[in-house]
């Protein structure tokens, strides 16, 4: 399977928003630096976002989102929040990774 | 006094600039480097707000931890403009809520009134799309970041 990465704010650029319009069910998809904004429940695009983690594995940088501000109780539903190790294991565990830049 | 009216020590016209923030803060130079430009304007004493929309609220963000980016966290400095002057502090209310946030979520921002025996007031004004239009047309100068 495929590691999607995003690192842009959805409101600035639509690299959410195409990751999410071509990532297969079951892909990975890891939001970091200013991309973690995507996961905040409530926003525009949280319902698009909260679809996405239920027919992807959604997982959000958690020193990027603190260094922002976003507190974890502020996400949306079935998002999973990993370090750099973690972020590491996700890129072993899938056969390639694709950053949506 | 009308603000436009009003002249500073070397009977100069004080001129309205507004700082216009739109970026987020760590993942760009933009907001930092607006930080910097908004420093060094206060030291000419002209009358200064800033205006916070789009991706711009973000900066303001309570509870920003960054020591494990290892980047430096600005974001004090917001609470510190009130010592240069600087409290007019405006957020447009449909960025925040198009971005899931309220005001609950940003930096209690104050500044000390030294025409009110020094009391401490709030710095951030929330303002609709429509007043922040207004604000806009008001200015004689607009710093974009």
């Amino acid at each position: 399977m495929v590691l999607h990465t995003v690192n842009k704010s959805p409101f600035e650029r639509n690299a959410l928003e195409s990751c999410i319009g071509h990532a297969q069910p079951g892909s990975a998809i890891l939001l970091l630096e200013d991309g973690v904004y995507g996961a905040v429940k409530d926003s525009t695009v949280a319902d698009k976002v909260a679809q996405a983690a239920k027919d992807c594995k959604l997982y959000v940088l958690g020193p990027d989102l603190a260094a922002r501000g976003v507190s974890q109780d502020k996400l949306v539903a079935n998002v999973n929040i990993v370090d750099y190790n973690g972020f590491v294991d996700l890129t072993v565990e899938n056969d390639t990774v694709q950053a949506w830049l | 006094m009308m603000a436009d009216e009003m002249m500073d020590d070397e009977g100069g016209k004080i001129k309205k600039f507004l700082y216009l923030n739109r970026k987020a803060p760590y993942g760009t130079i933009y907001a930092l480097e607006s930080l910097e430009v908004v420093l060094i304007a206060a030291a000419f004493d002209q009358d200064v707000s800033l205006a916070f929309v789009d991706d711009g609220v973000y900066q303001l963000l309570k509870g920003q931890d960054t020591g494990g980016v290892e980047m430096k966290n600005f974001s004090p400095t917001y609470n510190a403009l009130g010592d240069y002057d600087i409290n007019k502090l405006y957020v447009e209310k449909e960025s925040l809520e198009e971005r899931g946030l309220s005001v609950d979520d940003l930096m209690d921002v104050t500044y000390e009134d030294e025409d009110d025996d020094w009391a401490e007031k709030p710095s951030i004004r929330l303002v609709s799309r429509a007043e922040m239009g207004e604000l806009m047309e008001q200015q004689d100068v607009v710093f974009s970041f």
